[in-house]
């Protein structure tokens, strides 16, 4: 139950690449969708995303603006990197995550699926409570 | 644990079985009663459902004096969540968030 995995989450958006890019860079901006964080479009930069459950360590690899952004992401022992990819479309934005090179570890992934499902109701509560 | 496995699959395959559980999940530990009053389903029909979530570790039950109380034990379908599916889970969720932000952002 070890080796490398990678997670891919595509989609297409409605939206210019510019205008995700900044969604995607700009920590008020970041933490709106993601974690609170102290990030900074800069290689190298190192940086945290905080959650109520704790916290990711990570640090900027690429930056090619309206392009391409990728840090790696260091959570409860799990080491992988995140990379972004926007791809102009004629309607939008393909906009592609992949996070892989991570090891598989039980007791993570029990800790992780717990947190996994408290997001999931999370989730879904916020949805039920629009439809209401 | 292929039994195990089995067991967890066969018990959430059951629509019914599975919104008990999820409603578990959703609003924490509830009484027979109660979760009778919002199923279309009969009480003793909601506690063989709660039987066999406790056979297959799904739910916990407490007892208060004539009260039983059951709880979700999430702890329990960590064998079915590998990291993959379960980060997939977690990215389409920020996406949808993201996707949220981006309505909401000026140009």
């Amino acid at each position: 139950m070890t080796g490398t995995r990678a997670v891919v989450v595509e989609r297409e958006m409605p939206f210019p690449p510019e205008k995700i890019w900044r969604a995607l860079t700009q920590p008020h901006l970041i933490a709106e969708w993601l974690m609170k964080n102290d990030f900074a479009p800069a290689v190298d930069h190192r940086f945290k995303l905080t959650g109520d459950w704790g916290s990711v360590d990570c640090r900027v690899v690429t930056v090619e603006p309206n392009r391409m952004l990728s840090y790696t992401w260091n959570a409860m022992g799990l080491e992988s990197v995140v990379t972004w990819t926007l791809t102009p479309t004629g309607a939008g934005t393909h906009l592609r995550m992949e996070q892989e090179g991570f090891r598989k570890d039980q007791a993570q992934a029990f800790h992780g699926a717990m947190f996994g499902w408290q997001k999931f109701f999370t989730s879904l509560e916020q949805v039920l409570g629009r439809t209401e | 644990m292929p039994n195990a496995h089995d067991m967890l699959f066969r018990t959430l395959a059951d629509p019914t079985r599975r919104a008990i559980f999820e409603r578990l999940c959703r609003e924490g530990e509830q009484t027979v009663g109660a979760l009778t009053a919002r199923a279309k389903i009969s009480q003793p029909a909601v506690s063989k459902h709660l039987r066999m979530l406790k056979q297959a570790k799904l739910v916990r039950d407490r007892h208060e004096g004539r009260q039983t109380h059951y709880s979700a034990q999430l702890g329990a379908l960590a064998p079915l969540l590998d990291w993959t599916g379960r980060m997939t889970g977690f990215w389409q969720s920020r996406f949808d968030d993201l996707e949220d932000l981006l309505k909401r952002m000026d140009q």
